[in-house]
C-alpha cells in the first residue's frame, strides 16, 4: 500500500478491522517541529510521525525569508537584544522567561541545521549570512540589525528539506497520509491521561490505533478559518481542534497575525525579507507612509503595526489600483541581480500569479492571514498544560500549534523558523526521555468509538447542505468581521453566522461514499475543526477589550495593561451546539511571566 | 460601529475580468467502481488568471465531490499537485487558464509511470524509494569545531544551488520516456537530490552516490530527452544536473 512502512519495529495487531500499533513516542505533524522532534526522539525511543500529508508538502516549505539567531556574524549582536525584540514585538504578551530561551537557543539551532547540512547563504569569508526583518533590532531599538539567517527566499524549503533527509538518515518511521482525529484518553485515578491517537488511513480508510507513551503534537496553524490566507489548504488546525474537543484549554486565540505583504487579493506570501533586503510601501500616490507612522524603522516595523498602516491608507483614500484597495511593495530600486539571486522566488510568484514583474514596478499587496500566535499551551519543555499550572503527563505540543508564548500578541518574522527548531528539539526530548520512564497508559476500552461516529455521520448523511458553501461563508465572515480591525459588533455578527454554520453542518452531505482516499470525507472533516477554532478565535477577541499586537479593537484602541496584559485561557465547557458561546465556552486568565522587561509604549 | 475591513481585489488588466466556460476533461478512475479510467467533461466557469487548481476545486466543491487529487500550498512550493496537463507535466497550482489554449478542452491525468491509485492520485512510494536510495543527505565525518558551522565559500555555495530547489513533485520524473519503461531507473528527481550532495563542498560521500548513480539503473539510461527539464515547474536544469554527474563518474572526481 502506498503509504504504509515497511518497518521491523512496527507490529501491527488487527482486531475488528482496526490497526492497533504501539510506539513509545508518537508524533503528530511532519513539518519542521514535528520532524525536529523526530530527529531527537528517534535515536533515543521507537518513534513514529503521523502525518496527514508527505512530510515534504508541509508548510514550513513556504516559509521564506529567515531563521532568527544572534549569530553576530555580520554586526554585533547578542541574544538579550532578540529576547528584548521579541517581547516588545508581542506587545508584551510574551512570557519573558520562554523568549529568553529562544533566543539563547537559537546560536544552537542555526548551527544545528547547517551541520545538518543546510545550504545557508554565505558571507564573503564563508560563514553563514544574515539579512534585517522587521521588528528585530540593534541595542533595543536603535537601528534595524541583521539577525536572520537565509537561504535565499526559501529558508523554510530548506529548513523542511533538510530535517527530512537527517530523517531519512536516521530511518524514522513515517505513516504518510494517515490523518489523526482522535487523542485517546484514558481515566488513571480519577484523572484522564493521554493513552494514544487514532488515525485515519487516506488511502484505504482503515482506522488505526498508535498506543504511546508520550505523544507529541506539532499539527501546524488554521488559516484556513480566513479567506485571504498565505496559508495551505491544508491548515485547518485539526491538532488545535482535537486538544480543544477533549476539553484541554487553548490559549491566546484571538492573536492571530495577518502578514503585511501577501499579493493582492491572493494572498500568497512575498517575504518580509523583501524589505529586509531595502524594498519599500507606497500608497497611491507614490508616498513611503510607513515613514509616519514608524520613524526609526519605517518599512522594517513588526508586522502588526504594518500590516494596520497598511489598512488604514486604503481606509483613508489612498490605496492604489482601480478600486484603490491595496498599496504597493516597491522592488524596482533593490536591481534585477537582489531580486534574481535573494528573493527569486517571490519574484517568481508576481510574475506568475499578477502577471507583475517585480524589476521594473512595484507589485500590488494586501495584508493576508498568516500565523496563530495563540494554540495549545505548553511551559518551556512543551509540555502540555492542562489548566494554568498542571502538566498533562506525556503529552506535549510546538511549533504554531502550540503557545508557549513565545510570541504573545504578535510574532516576529523569522521567530517561527526558530520556534519550530528550539521548542521541537526540546519536545522530542522531553517526549523521549518520558518514555523511558513511564509505562503504557492502557487504552480506552473502545478507542475509535468517537472517531467512527463521526465519520459513519459524515458518510453516510444524506443532508443537503455543501461543505464548500459553509467553509466559504465562514471564510468571507471571518475576513469581514474578525481581521486586522475588530469591533464588538463585527465579532458578535461572525459568532451568530458561525453558530448558523455550524448548525448547518450537521446537514452537510458528501458525495464521495467511497473508501479510498476520500477527500471529500477529509475537507468535511477539516471543516468541522474550523468552525470550533473560529468560533474559539472570535469569542475570545470579543472578550478582550482592548488593542493588542495582532488584536486590533476599533472600540478599544489602547492597550489596557491594568485589566489586559495576561493571557486567554478558553475551555471548552458545555455542548458546542448551544446557540450562546457562553454556554460552551469558558474563558479564564493566566499570568505573563515578566523578568527583566516591563511593559513600555511601543514605538518604533 | 462599522467594521473597517477592507479586502483587496486581484490587479488585473479590464478584459481579464471577464470570466467565460471552459471545458475540463478528466481522466478519473474510482479503484472501486472502475475497471479501467475513464474521460469526464466539466465546464467551468473561470478568469484568465485562475489556475488548473481553482478549476479542479471549482468541480470537486461545485459539481462532483469524488473528484480527487491532492494539493497543499497552491503557489508552487510544496509540490503536491504534479500532473499531465495537455499532455505535458505541471503543478495544477502554477497554470494559469491564459496560458493554455482554451478554444479547445483542457485535457487533465494523473502523471504517467507510477501506480494510478485514484482519478489524479498516484503511489508517491516508488518515487521516495528511488530517492532514499541516492542517500539524499549530508555525510561527512570531519566535525566543525562544537558550536561553529562548516565554512562554505559563497563560489562553493553558489556550485549546487540549482539543485536545492526541487520539491519532490515528481514532475521530471514522470515525464522521462526511460522512467515510463524501466520502472528500475532512479529517475531524475533521485539524480537531482544526489546531484544537490555530491557538489556540495561539506559532503564527504561523494564517490558512494557516484557509485550507486554508475549503476546499470543509475545515470547512463538518460537518454537526454529534455523532458525533465521542461517538466520541472522550479526551473532547475535538470538534464545538465544528470549531465555533471556523468561527468563527475567518468572523470573520478567532482
Amino acid at each position: 500500500m502506498n503509504s504504509t512502512p515497511q518497518s521491523e519495529t512496527d507490529e501491527v495487531k488487527i482486531v475488528d478491522g482496526i490497526h492497533y500499533h504501539q510506539f513509545d513516542v508518537v508524533i503528530v505533524g511532519a513539518g519542521g517541529a514535528g520532524m525536529r522532534a523526530a530527529i531527537e526522539a528517534g535515536p533515543q525511543a521507537k518513534t513514529a510521525v503521523i502525518t496527514k500529508l508527505y512530510p515534504t508538502r508541509s508548510h514550513t516549505g513556504a516559509a521564506q525569508g529567515g531563521m532568527a539567531a544572534a549569530l553576530a556574524n555580520v554586526e554585533d549582536d547578542n541574544w538579550e537584544w532578540h529576547t528584548f525584540d521579541t517581547v516588545k514585538g508581542g506587545d508584551y504578551l510574551v512570557d519573558q522567561d520562554a523568549a529568553e530561551i529562544l533566543a539563547k537557543e537559537a546560536i544552537d539551532a542555526v548551527i544545528d541545521l547547517e551541520n545538518m547540512g543546510l545550504p545557508f547563504n554565505r558571507t564573503p569569508e564563508g560563514k553563514i549570512d544574515q539579512r534585517r526583518f522587521g521588528g528585530h533590532t540593534r541595542d533595543h531599538g536603535k537601528a534595524p540589525v541583521r539577525r536572520a539567517c537565509y537561504a535565499a527566499d526559501r529558508t523554510g524549503h530548506m529548513i523542511l528539506q533538510t530535517l527530512f533527509q537527517n530523517c531519512v538518515k536516521l530511518g524514522i518511521n513515517f505513516f504518510n497520509e494517515y490523518y489523526v482525529l482522535d487523542l485517546a484518553m484514558t481515566e488513571v485515578d480519577g484523572v484522564k491521561q493521554p493513552s494514544g491517537v487514532v488515525a485515519y488511513e487516506l488511502a484505504t480508510g482503515t482506522l488505526h490505533v498508535f498506543q504511546a507513551k508520550s505523544i507529541i503534537f506539532a499539527t501546524g496553524g488554521f488559516g484556513k478559518i480566513f479567506k485571504t490566507t498565505s496559508n495551505a489548504h491544508t491548515l485547518t488546525g485539526d491538532g488545535v481542534g482535537i486538544i480543544w474537543r477533549k476539553g484541554l484549554p487553548l490559549e491566546d486565540m484571538e492573536f492571530y497575525q495577518f502578514h503585511p505583504t501577501g499579493l493582492a487579493g491572493l494572498g500568497i506570501l512575498l517575504t518580509e525579507g523583501a524589505r529586509g533586503e531595502g524594498a519599500i510601501l507606497r500608497n497611491a500616490s507614490g508616498e513611503r507612509f510607513m515613514e509616519r507612522y514608524a520613524p526609526t524603522i519605517k518599512d522594517l516595523a513588526p508586522r502588526d503595526i504594518v500590516a494596520r498602516c497598511m489598512v488604514q491608507e486604503v481606509l483613508d483614500g489612498r490605496g492604489a489600483g482601480p478600486n484603490k484597495d491595496y498599496v504597493y511593495l516597491d522592488c524596482t530600486h533593490l536591481g534585477a541581480e537582489v531580486l534574481e539571486t535573494k528573493l527569486p522566488d517571490i519574484t517568481e510568484f508576481a510574475r506568475t500569479y499578477l502577471g507583475v514583474d517585480p524589476v521594473v514596478e512595484p507589485v500590488p499587496v494586501f495584508p493576508t492571514a498568516h500565523y496563530a500566535m495563540g494554540g495549545i499551551p505548553t511551559n518551556v519543555q512543551a509540555e502540555v498544560l492542562r489548566d494554568n499550572d498542571t502538566v498533562v503527563p506525556g503529552l506535549y505540543a510546538a511549533g504554531e500549534c502550540a503557545c508557549v508564548s513565545v510570541h504573545g500578541s504578535n510574532r516576529l518574522g523569522t521567530n517561527s523558523l526558530l520556534d519550530i527548531n528550539v521548542f521541537g528539539k526540546r519536545a522530542g526530548n522531553a517526549a523521549a526521555a518520558y518514555a523511558k520512564t513511564a509505562d503504557f497508559v492502557p487504552l480506552p476500552a473502545d478507542p475509535t468509538k468517537e472517531v467512527r461516529e463521526l465519520v459513519d455521520m459524515l458518510r453516510n448523511s444524506t443532508g443537503t447542505e455543501r461543505l464548500s458553501t459553509i467553509r466559504k461563508e465562514l471564510q468571507e465572515e471571518m475576513d469581514r468581521g474578525a481581521q486586522v480591525f475588530r469591533t464588538d459588533e463585527s465579532l458578535g455578527n461572525v459568532l451568530k453566522t458561525i453558530h448558523d454554520l455550524r448548525v448547518r453542518y450537521t446537514n452537510i452531505a458528501i458525495q464521495d461514499k467511497g473508501q479510498r482516499y476520500n477527500t471529500d470525507l477529509l475537507e468535511a472533516i477539516e471543516l468541522g475543526f474550523l468552525l470550533d477554532l473560529a468560533e474559539v478565535l472570535v469569542f475570545a477577541a470579543r472578550n478582550r477589550k482592548e488593542s493588542r499586537g495582532g488584536h486590533m479593537r476599533d472600540d478599544y484602541p489602547d492597550r489596557d495593561d491594568e485589566k489586559y496584559m495576561k493571557h486567554t485561557m478558553a475551555y471548552l465547557s458545555g455542548d458546542p451546539h448551544s446557540p450562546d458561546p457562553e454556554d460552551h465556552i469558558t474563558l479564564d486568565w493566566k499570568p505573563v511571566v515578566v523578568t527583566n522587561y516591563q511593559p513600555m509604549e511601543r514605538k518604533y | 460601529m462599522s467594521t473597517p475591513t477592507v479586502e483587496a481585489s486581484v490587479p488585473a488588466a479590464a478584459e481579464e475580468h471577464r470570466s467565460f466556460t471552459v471545458t475540463l476533461i478528466i481522466r478519473r478512475f474510482d479503484p472501486e467502481v472502475d475497471d479501467e479510467p475513464r474521460w469526464q467533461d466539466f465546464d467551468v466557469q473561470m478568469y484568465p488568471t485562475d489556475r488548473i487548481l481553482d478549476a479542479l476545486h471549482q468541480i470537486k466543491w461545485d459539481q462532483d465531490g469524488s473528484l480527487t487529487f491532492r494539493r497543499s500550498c497552491a503557489h508552487g512550493i510544496c509540490g503536491s499537485d504534479a500532473m499531465r496537463i495537455n499532455g505535458r507535466n505541471r503543478l495544477a497550482c502554477k497554470t494559469l487558464i491564459k496560458d493554455l489554449d482554451i478554444s479547445k478542452p483542457i485535457y487533465v491525468e494523473a502523471i504517467k509511470g507510477l501506480p494510478l491509485e485514484k482519478d489524479l492520485i498516484v503511489d508517491m512510494e516508488p518515487f521516495f524509494a528511488s530517492y532514499r536510495d541516492v542517500q539524499p543527505f549530508l555525510i561527512a565525518n570531519s566535525q566543525p569545531g562544537a558550536g561553529k558551522e562548516r565554512v562554505q565559500t559563497i563560489a562553493d555555495r553558489e556550485r549546487f544551488d540549482d539543485t536545492t530547489k526541487c520539491i519532490l513533485c515528481a514532475a521530471c520524473t514522470s515525464s522521462c520516456p526511460v522512467f515510463w519503461t524501466d520502472g528500475q531507473y532512479f529517475g531524475p528527481a533521485a539524480i537531482v537530490n544526489a546531484h544537490r550532495f555530491i557538489f556540495d563542498s561539506r559532503d564527504e560521500a561523494s564517490s558512494v552516490r557516484l557509485d550507486i548513480l554508475n549503476d546499470k539503473e543509475g545515470v547512463w539510461r538518460c537518454r537526454t530527452t529534455f523532458n525533465c527539464s521542461e517538466a520541472c515547474p522550479r526551473g532547475i536544469q535538470v538534464t545538465k544536473a544528470i549531465a555533471e554527474v556523468k561527468q563527475a563518474i567518468v572523470r573520478g572526481k567532482v
